[in-house]
């Protein structure tokens, strides 16, 4: 019978672990970044782990804002929970199963007659507050540690994604950890007053009751995730999460660290014993410290996609969630009560209760203290306190963050400028000095061409000389010896001519390239008929290549002749353009 | 997930090995185009050999690193705009590769006076694309240093665009000895060395708007 009232609290497990496995694993699984099946493996085994080793923590709490002391009772309260979150979550709503759950016990409070300890609900209510801030500035810390280290360690991208895939699972089962640990009190904590008093000895261990119930709360969460959980990952989860995988990695960790600090007996206990308050282990929604270490991200990259209705909406859900879960269950509890006949609540307990408070509530003497608790008052002007001053530092650090990035892009823009101006000085330099190199090679150019030209009338008179000289040895009377010497030393000079030699140096010097290229396309070209080549190429004339190369006209044109047959020229084609385009 | 780190050292072998490539294909392109202008023929048509045969190799590189980002689901969120980038980088080997191939194929007829600004123009080309390799490799390990880089991709790249145009008023205006076809076809291995340098300039645009979202 009990596993039958247990029902109502393994659906609400079943619906926590189809939706919040995806605020753990569903950037890392919607991103391809992990696999479905290997988040499912982990996620499942820390999340029933951190049910059963941790889960005690936050139930206490829940026990003490209202103990559900009838199964009937228990039933009712985690069926509209459910209740509450499916038909929310349907209108699309903001909902937590947390606060659906609180609603619902205070709801079962006021049915029952029970005193709704203020104090606790001061508590639990002050944590769905300080979840999501938490959060948010674990996250803000976080990211800036992770962003130094990568920046100093310069990892390859690729190694850096293989790291950020082990994390991701790593911090994911962390996250599953603590999700099991914070929120298994949200699906069994309402059954603990009527869990049946037995023990299962499995030798190495023994499991009481109240741990059998965290089991099969944490197996029933397991379940969720295992079943339904891949449709919400790929759906919702990138939603909620398209972030870089070093983002998503910073998130869930905040996201689990606010769930495990505000579960763990220990670590409270820890605080305390250094003199702190303690801290309330209370169950706080999953997807809302999400949403909080989000907008710490956000913050930091300078308040871009931060979505303010989503804040909103979630204070709107702080209060909404609770009073319809409240509403709810006190019409249920009537409902089940009334018509079904089920005992929804203890009736001796609660009648003793009331004879206790009748009690309390009579007249007191004058000189009884009053007791005052400022607990509330102090928690809430902290809480406030702190919003101010996270606001403040936010819009500090978006001030802060804009003015560097313009003095950085301003130092950048100058920086480019020199280099830019560096690099056309640099153009510049090398455009001048080839336009030299260039002034260069053309004074050498007309040097050539005027030594050519030296050696043409230089040649020309001394032609006409000898020819004078000829004249002269045909008359008899002249002295025949002495002209006769004149005229050959004429002719020696006509052929052995330092002009000519210093103009074949220049030839050689100037065509170096030439003489290259064109014994390339035809190899077999002797020295007198690259020289002949060159000459063509300064365009001159078969006279003047005559007088330059000492030989006749004639002997200029055979060659030309021979040069044609070698270079394999057609009749039509010039073989001056073709040795110019060379 | 046990064989990531294994493969993630594969792939990171493998891109260096991919940017050497196309590193020495640039060098390679570069020095064929001076051999065939200075008649070098033999060493051009060994340069061209060795850039046929960088291609091939990068292109066998880039389907090994295709192969390990989609099997082993590496880095998803950016693996498509890596790939492209690794894709476009192999554009530049494309281009010089096809380049070399017009110039032993067409064999086209350079005068004298403006094989100098081809050497520069070839010269400016190379420079964008010796740069932006650089770029593409300090994107895997420094994102934020890839800017610095790419301000000389761009430079070049629009000082390419000015010597081409330089080049191609001188052939068009100021050289009437040249027939249309020839003055038409030294426009085209103009624009030929030109594509190296837009092909640079595409790869640093996609590395600089990479950066940013990598860093977002």
């Amino acid at each position: 019978m009990f596993f039958f009232f247990l029902s109502s609290g393994l659906f609400l497990g079943w619906s926590l672990g189809a939706n919040d496995a995806a605020n753990i694993f569903g950037s890392a699984v919607g991103s391809r970044m992990v696999k479905f099946s290997v988040a499912v493996v982990v996620a499942s085994i820390f999340v029933v782990l951190g049910a059963v080793l941790q889960g005690s923590g936050a139930s206490i709490t829940l026990g003490k804002l209202g103990s559900v002391d009838a199964i009937g009772g228990a039933f009712t309260v985690a069926l509209c929970a459910g209740i509450t979150v499916f038909w929310m979550t349907r209108l699309k709503l903001p909902v937590s199963t947390s606060q659906a759950i609180i609603g619902a016990i205070i709801g079962w409070n006021f049915y029952s007659g029970n005193t709704t300890d203020m104090t606790v609900l001061g508590k639990i209510v002050s944590t769905w507050v300080a979840g999501p801030i938490l959060g948010a500035i674990f996250a803000i810390l976080m990211y800036k540690l992770l962003k130094f280290f990568l920046a100093k360690s310069k990892i390859h991208l690729i190694k850096l994604d293989a790291y950020l895939k082990y994390a991701l699972l790593i911090i994911g089962g962390f996250g599953a950890f603590s999700l099991g640990a914070n929120n298994v009190a949200n699906v069994v904590g309402v059954f603990i007053p009527s869990v049946p008093d037995i023990q299962l000895d499995f030798g190495f261990f023994i499991f009481d009751g109240v741990q059998l119930l965290f089991l099969i709360g944490g197996i029933s969460i397991a379940m969720g995730i295992v079943t339904y959980s891949k449709k919400v990952m790929m759906t919702v989860g990138n939603d909620l999460m398209k972030l870089s995988a070093e983002a998503a990695l910073v998130i869930v960790l905040a996201h689990a660290m606010v769930l495990f600090i505000f579960s763990s007996s220990s670590l409270s206990n820890a605080i305390q014993s250094i003199g702190l308050p303690a801290i309330p282990l209370v169950p706080v929604s999953s997807s809302q410290a999400i949403v909080g270490a989000i907008m710490g991200i956000g913050l930091l990259k300078g308040g871009r996609g931060i979505k303010f209705n989503v804040l909103g909406r979630i204070s709107l859900g702080w209060i909404t969630t609770p009073i319809i879960a409240g509403v709810v269950s006190f019409m249920s509890l009537f409902f089940m009560d009334n018509v079904f006949k089920l005992q929804v609540y203890n009736t001796t307990k609660t009648a003793l209760k009331s004879i206790k408070s009748d009690f309390n509530n009579l007249p007191k003497p004058v000189d009884i203290p009053v007791n005052v608790n400022l607990f509330q008052p102090f928690l809430y002007t902290v809480i406030i306190l702190l919003i101010i001053v996270i606001i403040v530092l936010a819009l500090k650090l978006t001030s802060k963050k804009l003015k560097s990035k313009d003095e950085e892009s301003s130092d950048i823009s100058r920086k480019y400028k020199a280099q830019e101006a560096f690099l056309k000085t640099e153009l510049a330099k090398a455009n001048t000095e080839n336009a030299e190199l260039e002034k260069e090679i053309d004074f050498k150019r007309k040097e050539q061409m005027s030594i050519a030209l030296n050696i043409i009338q230089k040649n020309r008179f001394l032609e006409k000389l000898r020819a004078k000289i000829d004249k002269i040895i045909d008359k008899s009377d002249s002295d025949q010896v002495e002209l006769s010497k004149l005229k050959k030393l004429i002719v020696e000079n006509l052929s052995i001519d330092k002009d000519r030699q210093r103009f074949n140096i220049y030839i050689n010097e100037l065509n170096r390239d030439f003489y290259f290229r064109l014994l390339n396309r035809y190899p077999n070209l002797t020295e007198n008929e690259q020289r002949l080549c060159s000459l063509v190429r300064l365009n001159l004339s078969s006279k003047d290549m005559a007088s330059i190369l000492n030989i006749s006209t004639k002997s200029v044109e055979v060659n030309r002749h021979r040069l044609r047959k070698k270079m394999h020229l057609k009749r039509e084609d010039n073989l001056t353009e073709l040795i110019s385009k060379l | 997930m046990i064989k990531i780190f294994k493969t993630s050292k594969n792939v990171i072998l493998n891109i260096d090995e991919y940017f050497d490539n196309i590193e020495l294909g640039i060098l390679n392109f570069k020095e064929g185009v001076n051999n065939y202008l200075e008649g070098n023929i033999s060493e051009f048509e060994n340069n061209l050999k060795i850039v046929k045969k960088q291609e091939e190799v990068a292109d066998a590189i880039i389907r090994k690193i295709e192969n390990d980002f989609y099997v082993h689901s590496l880095m998803p969120n950016y693996s498509s705009d890596i790939l492209n980038l690794l894709e476009k980088t192999d554009d530049i080997i494309d281009k010089i590769k096809d380049n070399l191939s017009q110039f032993d194929v067409e064999d086209p007829y350079f005068p004298e006076d403006i094989k100098n600004d081809f050497s520069r123009l070839v010269s400016l080309s190379v420079k964008s694309a010796e740069n932006v390799i650089p770029a593409a490799r300090v994107f895997f390990t420094a994102p934020d240093l890839v800017k610095d880089k790419l301000q000389k991709v761009i430079f070049y790249e629009r000082e390419t665009e000015k010597l081409a145009i330089k080049i191609k008023r001188t052939l068009f205006k100021e050289m009437p000895f040249l027939k249309l076809s020839e003055k038409i076809h030294l426009r085209y291995f103009t624009l030929h060395v030109e594509q190296v340098a837009e092909a640079s300039k595409v790869v640093a645009k996609m590395l600089s708007s990479l950066v940013i979202k990598i860093k977002m």
